[in-house]
């Protein structure tokens, strides 16, 4: 085991631009690095990859950046993918390799953890090494996000582990800063794989949530889908996304994109407001690293003011319509 | 046309505590369920199989009363249903539960599709599909939110991402893992539930499988589960009371003052 060093992430990349899913695995892999006092590498697979993007990789953390092109990693397919990264962790023996929870990272790692004979743990809130053994711990929400788990790959390597897009803020940028780049060449029988990509249809409608700054979030508190617009207003006046709870979702009073939690989208905002939410741990795994939180809920028990800044105990049918109007006046005034 | 469906008998998950003394999850008296995702690809199989003929076999790793979700399945529509059971199954991740499904998928014989669910609610990990897949060295896609046609050997499918659809062909056999989009499950009938009731569902063990010994449980997973607890939550929050009127107007007051603090509006 002793033969598997090194942190290393997988960089993601769509239409040869390296994608920010990479500088957030960055900002988490230094802090492992760091605590094992190892490098910390990136590795990227694609097609005409832009130059630039991958000196950024360095400029964010990376100590080398580890790329192999093909044109049948142009698009992520997962049999060629597979086969790439399964060589390359064959050659350079990472001792710990993660990956953002997107829809390639949660198709390739347990693909490429089966075949290589490892443990891969999914959707991690928390990555930590274990003092004494050098272990990664790796923590996430279970049972229906009902308790948190800590998981250990004991005796396989490497060690690997997805996390959610956006749990993170991305690595800050330090320009100058220097590293390597090795472009490997890929083995001769990269295999196209039995899948053919046809086309792709872009989503017409944005769903800006994993992107907002303020995001206000609906609970079951507001009991009726037709008061939602209760909430919207409070949202339009703080400029926010609108998001929600698993249960609203559920209920059909708001859209799967709305969803914010363990099942639906991890946000860190600048603001997070929930309103009529409890705070299930399903829930708070996807916001619960927003910037600052504002609750407002009747019951004062309600497991979201454990991770709020500022909880207002009350009504909200009370509550929302006047804090709407104070906030309006506020900022027409400012 | 054969379609394997494999299926988790899940708890009802918003029912599940935890012992905050032993750290161990409260089960009993909690409902067990299919995991309502994989009704997504129960309902998927029976459509293609309504379309194109053959059958839907639908397998379960886990205890002997995982049987009532498999004949569920077979009341929703499934043909058959086949029980993975055996102590040497318990504490399985999901390396070992791809290890045993794929095994068990292997022994039922020639298939040209393997439809999962996108992740069961339990564990919430959506590995054991493209898990499966790589043990039975097959292509796989996931998210599958629609299939266009399945013909000629091959099927096309969308594939939601993150922004938006991927149009892809696969050459069969091939294993989908599906999302909520693909199909709204039907209810069991009440003949599906007689043929359920009077049907038989075999049990296949380890040995029967032929499984390496130490590839299964607890001791042919990679991974451990070393610790379960609730979280500790940490932010000081500053609570206000607006139970009437005039706390409602001061904690408003309040709350655009700790905005306009942090520079929040």
């Amino acid at each position: 085991m002793t033969a598997f060093q090194g942190v290393w992430i997988l960089a993601e990349q769509s239409a040869g631009r390296v994608l920010r899913i990479s500088h957030e695995l960055l900002a988490r892999g230094r802090e492992l690095a760091q605590k094992r006092g190892t490098d910390l590498t990136a590795v990227l697979l694609g097609w005409n990859v832009c130059r630039e993007d991958l000196q950024e990789l360095i400029e964010r953390g990376a100590d080398r950046v580890v790329v192999m092109e093909s044109p049948v990693l142009e698009h992520f397919l997962v049999e060629p993918a597979a086969a790439a990264l399964a060589e390359i962790i064959r050659q350079y023996k990472p001792e710990i390799l993660i990956a953002g929870a997107t829809s390639t990272g949660r198709t390739l790692m347990p693909y490429v953890a089966v075949g290589i004979h490892t443990g891969l743990t999914a959707d991690c809130t928390v990555l930590d090494i274990e003092a004494g053994t050098g272990n990664l711990l790796q923590t996430r929400p279970t049972i229906g996000g009902n308790v948190l788990a800590t998981i250990k790959t004991q005796n396989d390597r490497p060690q690997m582990a997805t996390v959610r897009p956006r749990s993170t803020r991305p690595a800050p940028r330090d320009p100058g800063r220097r590293g390597e780049i090795i472009r490997l060449q890929p083995p001769e029988d990269l295999p196209p794989g039995r899948i053919k990509r046809l086309g792709f249809v872009p989503d017409q409608d944005e769903h800006p949530l994993a992107d907002a700054d303020v995001a206000v979030a609906v609970g079951r508190g507001i009991k009726k889908g037709e008061n939602i617009p209760l909430v919207q207003r409070l949202a339009n006046s703080l400029g926010a996304a609108l998001g929600a709870t698993r249960d609203v979702v559920d209920r059909g009073w708001l859209s799967y994109p709305h969803q914010i939690g363990l099942s639906g989208q991890t946000i860190t905002p600048k603001l997070y407001v929930g309103v009529g939410v409890s705070g299930s741990i399903q829930h708070l795994a996807g916001m619960q690293t927003s910037e600052t939180i504002v609750a407002v809920n009747n019951d004062p028990d309600a497991p979201i003011f454990q991770v709020a800044d500022l909880g207002i105990v009350g009504d909200l049918f009370e509550v929302v319509p006047v804090l709407t109007e104070r906030i309006k006046q506020s900022r027409s005034s400012s | 046309m054969r379609i394997i469906v494999p299926i988790k008998q899940v708890p009802e998950t918003s029912a599940v505590r935890l012992d905050e003394q032993t750290g161990t999850m409260i089960r009993e008296g909690v409902e067990a369920i299919v995991n309502p995702l994989d009704l997504y690809a129960i309902e998927l199989a029976i459509q293609l199989r309504e379309q194109l003929g053959g059958e839907v076999v639908s397998i379960s790793m886990g205890p002997p009363k995982a049987a009532t979700s498999l004949r569920e399945a077979v009341a929703m529509g499934c043909d058959r249903g086949v029980l993975l059971s055996d102590k040497a199954f318990a504490g399985s991740d999901t390396w070992a539960t791809s290890y045993v499904l794929s095994e068990a998928i292997r022994r039922i014989g020639v298939f040209d599709l393997v439809i999962c669910g996108e992740r069961a609610t339990d564990g919430d990990t959506g590995q054991v599909g493209p898990g499966i897949a790589a043990f039975l060295n097959l292509p796989v896609v996931t998210y599958v939110a629609k299939v266009d046609s399945v013909d000629n050997g091959t099927c096309r499918v969308r594939r939601r991402v993150e922004d938006g659809y991927e149009l892809l062909e696969a050459s069969l056999p091939v294993v989908l893992t599906v999302v909520k989009e693909i199909a709204n499950p039907r209810l069991p009938t009440l003949r599906g539930k007689q043929r359920a009731k009077a049907g038989d569902i075999p049990v296949w063990d380890a040995e029967l499988l032929n499984l390496q010994a130490g590839q299964t449980g607890l001791s042919g997973s990679p991974t451990r589960v070393v610790k379960i607890f609730k979280p500790k939550l940490a932010r000081r929050c500053e609570k206000l009371n607006a139970l009437d009127e005039q706390g409602v107007e001061l904690a408003a007051d309040r709350c655009v003052e700790f905005l306009r603090e942090r520079n929040l509006l």
